[in-house]
């Protein structure tokens, strides 16, 4: 026996040496290696394949003698099956588009931050981790079932309790919508708050502050980046967000006087006409020129957001 | 030593205050919500039954059950995930383990954001654009299913990735310094232990996939099908069908005389579904993330 | 260089991003000797290291300049990088055990050679963790995942990993900062049977452990050679410089 305890001497074979792996086996790798990179590169076609296969529909459109581009963007009548005046002017679903998202973050972001200052600062573990749960169940409930609440439930509420002539107006979708958008901002604040180093929070308990004051005037301040791309994120959402406005906010293409009017947004117009208009018409065309132009929005809103949150989560 | 001044007492207050004003903004979410649910429930309740499930629907939509929209759902969640789960992971894979620092992997990073970010409604358009004319097939279940295959990528593609990069560097470098492979690294060390995070994803987007209806309104979905009773197959690819979320915009907004409590348990099948789906996959990862191996 | 010669450096020059780390450093390591590097910590040592088996390529701001050449051939031009690892051993400073098994830890290497035979990989296992002092504590327990096992366990595993491949030269990277000096010398022990067949690269901060197992010591500092030679000499009261002297004593540290 050597030292070491073996009862052999050390191998001299070099068996590991002399293996070598089955040329299958080295073939079939390069191949993987190579499928995975497809796969790699498949995000940016898909991503220009969206924008090519809408735009290609909407395009010929744009050529159009009477169509005009200004028009389209600034006008807010639309009217595109009528005989004598057909006109394409979507300023009125601008209007309804942000009307209904900019009342719906009124209501949501308060809330949002304020549950996320909940759960980063004031909570106990095992209520954070449930109430963590519930909000990610919340974030699951499908945008139908959203508007299907909105038609029934939350239309009834409004025209019992504000007396408005229909249920279904800004209102009501503003309120279903800071509903779904309630848990991005908790989930993107929560972690921009987490992301605070606790040294903050220690020179503040040491100087003597509440956790009140510390929020306010330390944490707040400290993470203002990522609550803004929070924000952000949710103002995405609330663009993009099609069925639940379709149902909860009615079918008058105007803009809107008050929050109890009916609107129509610009993701709800196309889903409420995109199945009449005949394909390739013009109304068929101007519907994928909408598309462009949310394409564009909520393109811009989740880049400034995601550019923001990417320096927020590294730290 | 400490005696309670009037200053202290106040600030101990104005902490219970604001512990009770954002616990309340908290609460303010979901009690409404269980409410909302509650609501739900309670006029779903005279139609809710089994035979509810596997029924079609009769009298024009007013009566009968969701058999076939049920059936559709599977059909194309089924679909789309076979389609986007393998596609999204690889690409995780390479932008994880493969992908150096450079212009071109910035530009697929930004290409992922974006593809999040699209409105349903856009992804509508661009179904019917490539998948119903385009490729030529038309309104059918492997149009739709396709669509939402590309809706549920990016955000399969980022939880894979997360999962990936939760593997601490030192294992790969181990691996390295003993004359493995990328792949082998990836094969033996990297991907089975992430491979919790990755299904923990996809099945998160199993109750997207079934619960969006723009995507799938304008490349596949239809009010009506003729369907069996209990029928597993009813199906071809391509075929149109009835969907769950669509059944219910339909029943919702398109079908006047229907029994109220018809579309109500509707959609408090799709959203049981979907809840319980996501919370499947809540209990799966707690799980596994105590059975951690490091 | 002569035929005994197994690495030959050649004016190796290393730089992350702008700045340099190694400045143009060649030296020669002979076959079966064990070879110390000693200097502060910063110095070029792991890079060096890494710039042999080529992990440096992992790190994607790295630049290589210079050659360096394993039994004749230069490692940048080879036709296998992997092959090239297999040769080279390298035991890291911090353990790693793989979340795997025990026995798949250390069959992890032969297998991705391409070995399979069970009876081949039971015996390789066996051979590694027996020299590697480990095989009496974990012979019972071959099951049990590598990333539970103690930190001096663990380094002990990393070694047998390192053997595994039966590698013809063997890198040590501050092998022994992470266990406790009881292992260490039974480990110590183990590098001066394993020298027989092997060239041994040690790099490490404790210069006593230099003293006594290394037959020829190179001091690194900041990137370059300050004295290359006989240990004997360079740990004596008369090193080349005066330099090496004041480190080794631990004057300026």
């Amino acid at each position: 026996m050597n030292t070491l305890g073996t009862s052999k001497p050390i191998d001299q074979g070099f068996a590991v040496r002399k293996a070598a792996r089955p040329a299958w086996a080295i073939l079939g790798e390069r191949a993987l290696e190579i499928l995975i990179h497809l796969c790699g590169f498949s995000a940016i076609i898909f991503v220009l394949g969206i924008f090519f296969f809408v735009f290609k529909e909407a395009f010929p459109v744009l050529g159009h003698k009477q169509f005009s581009l200004s028009q389209f963007l600034f006008s807010e009548q639309w009217y595109p099956t009528s005989e004598v005046n057909k006109r394409y002017g979507v300023l009125a679903m601008i209007v309804g588009t942000f009307s209904v998202t900019g009342l719906a973050m009124l209501i949501a972001v308060p809330f949002g931050l304020g549950t996320a200052i909940y759960l980063s600062e004031f909570c106990g573990s095992r209520v954070r981790e449930t109430l963590k749960v519930v909000i990610e169940l919340l974030a699951a409930i499908p945008s139908v079932v959203w508007g299907f609440i909105g038609l029934t439930i939350m239309s009834r509420l409004i025209t019992k309790y504000t007396g408005a002539p229909v249920g279904v107006n800004v209102l009501n979708g503003a309120i279903i919508l800071a509903l779904m958008s309630v848990p991005i901002i908790v989930s993107i604040g929560e972690d921009a708050l987490k992301a605070v180093p606790d040294s903050y929070r220690e020179a503040g308990l040491a100087l003597g502050a509440t956790r009140w004051q510390l929020v306010w005037r330390v944490l707040l301040p400290a993470a203002k980046n990522g609550l803004l791309a929070a924000v952000l994120l949710g103002v995405g959402r609330g663009v993009g967000e099609t069925m639940a406005v379709l149902m909860a906010t009615g079918h008058a293409v105007h803009i809107p006087h008050s929050i109890f009017d009916s609107v129509r947004t610009l993701t709800a117009n196309i889903a409420a006409e995109l199945g009449e208009a005949p394909a390739n018409s013009d109304h068929y065309r101007v519907l994928f020129l909408i598309g462009v132009l949310l394409f564009m929005m909520t393109f811009v809103v989740n880049l400034t957001a995601d550019l923001i949150v990417r320096g927020v989560r590294r730290k | 030593m400490f005696a309670e001044t009037p200053l202290v007492r106040r600030k101990q207050r104005q902490e219970t205050i604001a512990k009770w004003i954002f616990f309340s903004m908290a609460a303010s979410m979901i009690v409404p919500l269980i409410l909302i649910v509650g609501y739900l429930f309670q006029r779903a309740w005279p139609s809710l039954s089994l035979s509810f499930l596997i029924d079609v629907p009769t009298h024009g939509m007013t009566e009968g059950g969701i058999w076939p929209a049920l059936v559709g759902t599977i059909y194309l969640v089924v679909i789309s995930l076979a389609v986007s789960a393998p596609i999204g992971v690889l690409a995780a894979v390479y932008l994880n383990e493969y992908a150096r620092d450079n212009w071109f992997n910035r530009l697929i990073n930004l290409a992922v954001i974006n593809l999040a970010g699209v409105p349903s409604i856009v992804h509508a358009l661009f179904g019917l654009g490539a998948f119903v004319y385009a490729a030529r097939f038309g309104y059918s279940i492997i149009s739709a299913s396709l669509t939402l295959a590309i809706m549920t990528l990016p955000v399969i593609i980022a939880s894979t990735r997360e999962a990936l990069a939760s593997v601490p560097r030192s294992f790969r470098e181990a691996c390295w310094n003993v004359g493995a492979t990328r792949w082998q690294t990836i094969r033996g060390v990297v991907l089975p232990n992430s491979i919790s995070g990755i299904l923990t994803g996809i099945i998160l987007q199993v109750s997207r996939a079934a619960g969006e209806t723009a995507p799938i309104m304008f490349t596949g979905a239809v009010f009506y099908k003729a369907v069996q009773k209990g029928d597993l197959f009813p199906y071809h690819l391509q075929d149109q069908c009835m969907a769950l979320s669509m059944h219910l915009y339909t029943l919702a907004t398109q079908v006047p005389g229907v029994k109220e409590s018809i579309p109500f348990a509707t959609a408090v099948v799709l959203l049981g579904s979907v809840l319980l789906v996501n919370a499947a996959a809540i209990i799966l990862r707690a799980y596994l993330r105590s059975r951690k191996k490091w | 260089m002569t035929s005994d010669t197994q690495i030959a450096v050649q004016d190796l020059r290393l730089a992350y991003g702008h700045k340099e780390v190694i400045h143009g450093i060649s030296f020669d390591i002979q076959r079966n000797e064990i070879f110390g590097i000693i200097g502060p910590s910063q110095s070029g040592k792991t890079s060096l290291l890494r710039c042999l088996n080529r992990t440096i390529d992992f790190t994607p701001e790295a630049r290589v300049s210079g050659v360096i050449r394993v039994d004749g051939e230069d490692v940048r031009k080879g036709r296998d990088v992997f092959a090239l690892r297999r040769k080279i051993g390298m035991v890291a400073p911090l353990p790693v055990g793989l979340p795997k098994s025990i026995y798949d830890n250390v069959a992890f290497a032969p297998r991705c050679a391409g070995m399979t035979r069970k009876s081949q990989l039971d015996e390789i296992v066996e051979q590694c963790l027996r020299q590697a002092a480990l095989w009496d504590e974990v012979k019972d327990r071959m099951d049990s995942l590598g990333t539970k096992l103690s930190g001096g366990q663990q380094q002990r595993l990393t070694i047998a990993r390192a053997l595994s491949h039966q590698p013809q030269i063997l890198c040590l990277d501050e092998f022994s900062i992470a266990i406790d000096p009881v292992t260490t010398m039974r480990i110590e022990d183990v590098l001066k049977e394993l020298r027989k067949d092997m060239t041994i690269v040690l790099v490490t901060n404790l210069t006593q452990q230099a003293r006594r197992l290394a037959d020829r010591t190179m001091f690194l500092w900041d990137g370059e050679i300050v004295e290359l030679g006989r240990s004997d000499v360079l740990f004596s009261d008369h090193p080349a410089n005066r330099k090496t002297y004041e480190y080794v004593n631990g004057i300026f540290g």
